[in-house]
């Protein structure tokens, strides 16, 4: 009993200074306005894990847009309401997939990526090289890879959710012959700006922060050992994994929990 | 322009922050350092100072903390106990701001070169002059290409890091460590890995750039013979204390049987060749 006691108190410990080292990371880095000298890095950023993203993030909307109205119509077509399957894909869409789909997609492909690339440097001796130039890594390889992901990750979800509603509408109207009309006024209807676009937006902004946050610090912090980046690489998508499920849950309840 | 002449504020203030009368001479002073890695004391007391001017190295069995010794000067490493003076500033109560702008007159050349894999060999040399001054980009290229002519590799500026066997990196690293032309320059294992040809070149460089610019060289290694040629004094630590200090000639005629066995490079003696263990009987035959 004492030692199961002794061996989840050291674990909490290990986790606050995890955490505390990630926060000191996070002030660090962001400490002050980007310099104008710095936006080139940040562009160069907003390419490798932004632009690069691009193809999976179509390739999945696409494909989640046409099996979730597949999926709709088989059931609403019974009841004869199969007029609304445009309402219904674009409120799953906008509320729930888009932002989080877009994170978990981001967190696999960009997310990775930025952790093993610091991590190399690191291991590579890169990192403290620069340091004995008198450049601060924080300033110029954390802080653009933050800026970059904060703003690529909200626009990849604005582009997630406009494909996955087209493939939606590809499927109902074009292949399963719901009208064009009823699909696209249904959903002019019924989807409110603010409550369902702005807050899938806020989710997203919310899900960059975290995934990257959690992607820059896991390449930082690494051991400096192939196996080091290995873990750390993987410790980046499962707990990015799991920041956006379990901040998703929270965050819905939060801005669609009024039940009454 | 304004960056440049903050650099060149830098250069002048780095010689004129001398404490005492003892940094006149040394630009390097340790003082009572303590440094232990969980339960393995590396340091325990250690003292030295590297003169101006000269090449100072460090010498050791491995594991004895060298490139941890390099760390800690650099400001990289903060120690648990006593002062690390460069140029008569203690690294170790330096800001990280303060620490920044005193290793731009600092270079360092690491064991793996650490060169910026995404980037030229030309890039790579011109980063710290990118980052640090507002020099027009004619300027940075003569100079990145002197640089590149001093190290012999002016031919292998549009290379990347991949491309330069383990010579040409090391080289080029040194290019790049000597592009603000720093006053101190550390090595870190310079010679490790290197074919003779290679290790030839760089013994020429090191001791033809610490003579042309006037730099201060202090060189971490355990190849002896390539060290004792180029060193003006050389330290031996162990067990995190300095146990020889002196010339080459006096370190090769030194009355310790530990350190004749170093510099001779003698596989066994005062320092065993075997690993503490139970005798070989036993671990073959099982305890009696």
């Amino acid at each position: 009993m004492f030692r199961f006691l002794r061996l989840l108190g050291q674990h909490v410990l290990e986790s606050l200074q995890t955490l505390g080292r990630a926060s000191v990371l996070w002030v660090m880095a962001l400490w002050g306005l980007p310099k104008l000298a710095d936006v080139p890095l940040a562009i160069k950023q907003v390419y490798s894990i932004g632009v690069l993203s691009l193809v999976i993030i179509i390739l999945s909307a696409f494909s989640i847009g046409a099996v979730i109205s597949l999926q709709f119509y088989t059931q609403l077509v019974r009841f004869g309401a199969e007029s609304t399957v445009g309402l219904g894909v674009a409120l799953t869409v906008l509320r729930e997939l888009g932002p989080v789909v877009t994170a978990l997609l981001f967190a696999g492909r960009a997310g990775s990526a930025i952790t093993a690339e610091i991590g190399l440097m690191k291991t590579t001796e890169q990192l403290s090289s620069m340091e004995m130039m008198g450049v601060d890594p924080l300033h110029r390889i954390v802080a653009p890879r933050l800026w970059a992901g904060f703003f690529c990750l909200p626009i990849l979800t604005v582009i997630f959710s406009v494909v996955a509603i087209l493939g939606g509408a590809l499927v109902a109207v074009d292949w399963l012959g719901v009208s064009a009309g009823s699909f696209w006024s249904g959903m002019r209807d019924g989807v409110l700006i603010g409550r369902d676009i702005g807050n899938g937006m806020i989710k997203a902004v919310i899900f960059a922060v975290v995934v990257t946050w959690i992607a820059v610090f896991q390449g930082y912090d690494t051991v400096p050992t192939a196996e080091g980046i290995g873990e750390a690489t993987t410790r980046t998508v499962v707990y990015s994994s799991i920041a956006i499920l379990a901040l998703d849950f929270v965050l819905t309840l939060v801005m669609f929990g009024d039940f009454n | 322009m304004r960056r440049l002449n903050r650099c060149l504020r830098l250069k002048l203030s780095f010689n004129s922050g001398i404490s005492g009368p003892s940094a006149l001479f040394n630009l390097i002073e340790v003082r009572d350092l303590h440094y232990a890695r969980g339960e393995r004391v590396i340091f325990n007391g250690l003292n030295l100072d590297v003169p101006r001017g000269e090449i100072t190295a460090i010498m050791g069995p491995s594991g004895t903390g060298k490139t941890t010794l390099l760390r800690i000067i650099g400001g990289q490493v903060r120690p648990d106990h006593g002062k690390v003076l460069v140029d008569g500033q203690d690294v170790c109560a330096l800001s990280r701001r303060d620490l920044l702008e005193l290793r731009r007159s600092m270079g360092m050349l690491f064991q793996s070169s650490a060169l910026f894999t995404d980037l030229t060999v030309y890039e790579n040399v011109a980063f710290p002059l990118r980052v640090h001054t507002d020099l027009e980009e004619r300027l940075v290229r003569n100079i990145v290409l002197m640089k590149l002519n001093s190290v012999g590799l002016r031919g292998a500026r549009d290379l990347l890091p991949s491309q330069l066997s383990g010579g040409m990196a090391r080289r080029v690293a040194l290019a790049r460590a000597i592009a603000l032309d720093p006053h101190l320059i550390m090595y870190d294992e310079p010679f490790t890995g290197q074919d003779p040809i290679a290790m030839g070149v760089l013994l020429t460089l090191i001791k033809g750039l610490n003579e042309s610019l006037g730099m201060t060289s202090l060189l971490v290694s355990h190849d002896i013979h390539e060290t004792v040629s180029i060193a003006d004094k050389i330290y031996v630590i162990a067990d995190g204390e300095v146990v020889a200090y002196g010339s080459p000639d006096v370190l090769k005629n030194h009355s310790s049987a530990r350190i004749q066995q170093f510099m001779h490079g003698s596989p066994d003696g005062p320092v065993p060749f075997h690993y503490p263990a139970d005798e070989l009987e036993f671990d073959l035959l099982g305890s009696p």
